[in-house]
């Protein structure tokens, strides 16, 4: 009598078992429990910082969020030429240009230096750019922020309108440049950035005329395709801070506005752009810019980056990459 | 003729648990290797999930793009800003199954050869492919082994004239993945 529940039950793990066994003859029904496995199993919340916010470091003449990765080297050159109004005898501005000559670094993911050679006013920069806020897609932190710094020595010799008498220090020749970047990449096509950024010459031409420029820029891109965007950088002066053109008391500088195109191939990226300002450091573009795009004064110019890999990242040593 | 019962009892119970074995990963490795005489690249992932029905045969595997490690930075951005444009196609999957699973003893340490029939999604574009590969089982764990090529241009990956000779038309991708029993 005890035997036959056992039996009973023995026959029905039986039948479990083979029955069991057909359900999952069905293919795509068991892939599909073992897809939804997979998604519960890494459904944790993707929050990965958000890259490629703008193409290259530089928007067009300033800063953008974007840093040089880690290990890797950015050789660049900055070109600007002469005003395009003024005629083929110039050839358009091609004749007279002024070049920047720099090399960035990124020796971690969240601080980049770099340094250049512009032989606007024969000067020399340097600067350092932190993250400290990176924008996270999925939620979180909704923007990146980062503060850039920079200091910059002009060599040339000491201006005509300085007195033999009066001695022309080292100190003279500096300015320094603090600027945040506020970024937000809204989509895929679109990003947009804030620059309050602050400039301190230590010496000005005039009297009455400020030491400390204080700007409020914005720029942004658009994505036309995936491999070139459309972009704008414009810094807007508060009134009061606004220096002198050189030699001219009573005509301020200008607000720079720059409209550019990046195109990127492989290992290049190019950036040509219009703007008003001929000089590429923050120095002169920010608080030292003279023309006007009012009266039709724009430089046509253009940056070429090139990045090299110089400390290879962690896990590419036996990597097949090497080919010779 | 109770113990016999009881006996069957325990050796069914135990074939059909020992059937319903899955074996799973979250930290799975892919590699994938284009080879120009311009140019190598190769660039490592290591946080594939995957998960394989030892009873079914059944296998998934999910590939997260962004994962994938790159030696140049500029061009991990460009494998996802240009090629597989991962903010649309955030991740390739391939869901199928050993077709010759009976072949293999997961309960007997060694290594089997296996023939993978399915869907293979990359870049929002499915096909259906047969993968070769090999299953080695080693105690609780079972490591995955397949290579196979992928063609660019089967899945809707757009390379332009530029980096034509730089980037090779067929992609080496090779899976070589640990899993464990789950």
């Amino acid at each position: 009598m005890h035997i036959k529940p056992i039996i009973l039950s023995s026959i029905f793990l039986f039948t479990a078992s083979f029955y069991a066994n057909a359900q999952v003859e069905d293919t795509a029904e068991g892939n599909d429990d073992l897809m939804a496995m997979l998604e519960s199993e890494s459904a944790k919340p993707v929050r990965e910082y958000t890259t490629a916010t703008f193409k290259t470091t530089r928007i067009a003449n300033g800063h953008s969020i974007e840093n040089t990765a880690k290990g890797v080297l950015d050789f660049r050159i900055n070109h600007r030429f002469g005003l395009l109004h003024s005629g083929v005898k110039d050839f358009f501005g091609l004749d007279g240009a002024t070049t920047r000559i720099g090399f960035d670094y990124g020796i971690t993911d969240w601080l980049m230096i770099g340094m250049g050679r512009s032989s606007f006013m024969k000067e020399y920069d340097g600067f350092a750019k932190v993250r400290l806020l990176r924008q996270r897609d999925g939620g979180g932190m909704p923007f990146s922020l980062s503060y850039v710094g920079a200091i910059s020595v002009q060599t040339m010799d000491k201006p005509a309108y300085i007195p033999d008498s009066v001695e022309y220090y080292f100190s003279n020749r500096l300015a320094y440049v603090n600027q945040l970047l506020i970024a937000r990449k809204f989509s895929n096509a679109f990003s947009l950035q804030l620059m309050p950024t602050h400039v301190h010459y230590n010496l000005v031409n005039f009297k009455n005329e400020p030491n400390d420029v204080v700007a409020l820029g914005i720029g942004g891109r658009v994505k036309l395709s995936n491999r070139i965007s459309l972009t704008a950088e414009w810094y807007y002066q508060i009134e009061g801070t606004k220096r002198f053109v050189e030699g001219q008391p009573n005509v301020m500088t200008k607000n720079p506005l720059t409209i550019g195109f990046d195109i990127e191939t492989g290992g290049h990226v190019f950036q040509l752009l219009f703007s008003n300002s001929t000089a590429i450091s923050e120095r002169n573009l920010v608080g030292q810019t003279v023309n006007d795009w009012g009266d039709g004064d724009i430089h046509f110019g253009f940056n070429i980056s090139r990045v090299f890999t110089v400390v290879k990242p962690k896990g590419f040593e036996n990597s097949r990459n090497k080919i010779w | 003729m109770k113990r016999t019962m009881i006996a069957v009892l325990i050796i069914c119970s135990t074939a059909v648990s020992g059937y319903a074995q899955k074996y799973m990963t979250r930290t799975g490795k892919v590699t994938f290797f284009s080879s120009t005489p311009v140019e190598n690249i190769e660039a490592f992932n290591n946080e594939v999930s995957g998960v394989v029905d030892a009873k079914s045969g059944d296998v998934a595997f999910i590939v997260p793009i962004k994962s994938f490690k790159f030696e140049k930075a500029l061009m991990q951005e460009h494998f996802n800003e240009n090629y597989m444009e991962s903010d649309k196609y955030p991740k390739a999957d391939f869901k199928g199954k050993i077709s010759n699973v009976g072949d293999i003893n997961f309960a007997k340490d060694g290594t089997y050869n296996t023939r993978l029939q399915g869907k293979l999604t990359i870049h929002g574009v499915t096909k259906d492919v047969t993968l070769p590969g090999s299953v080695t089982v080693k105690g609780n764990s079972v490591t995955a082994n397949s290579k196979f090529n992928v063609k660019t241009a089967d899945y809707g990956i757009k390379i332009p004239s530029v980096a034509e000779n730089k980037i090779a038309k067929q992609i080496e991708v090779t899976v070589n993945t640990i899993l464990n029993q789950k």
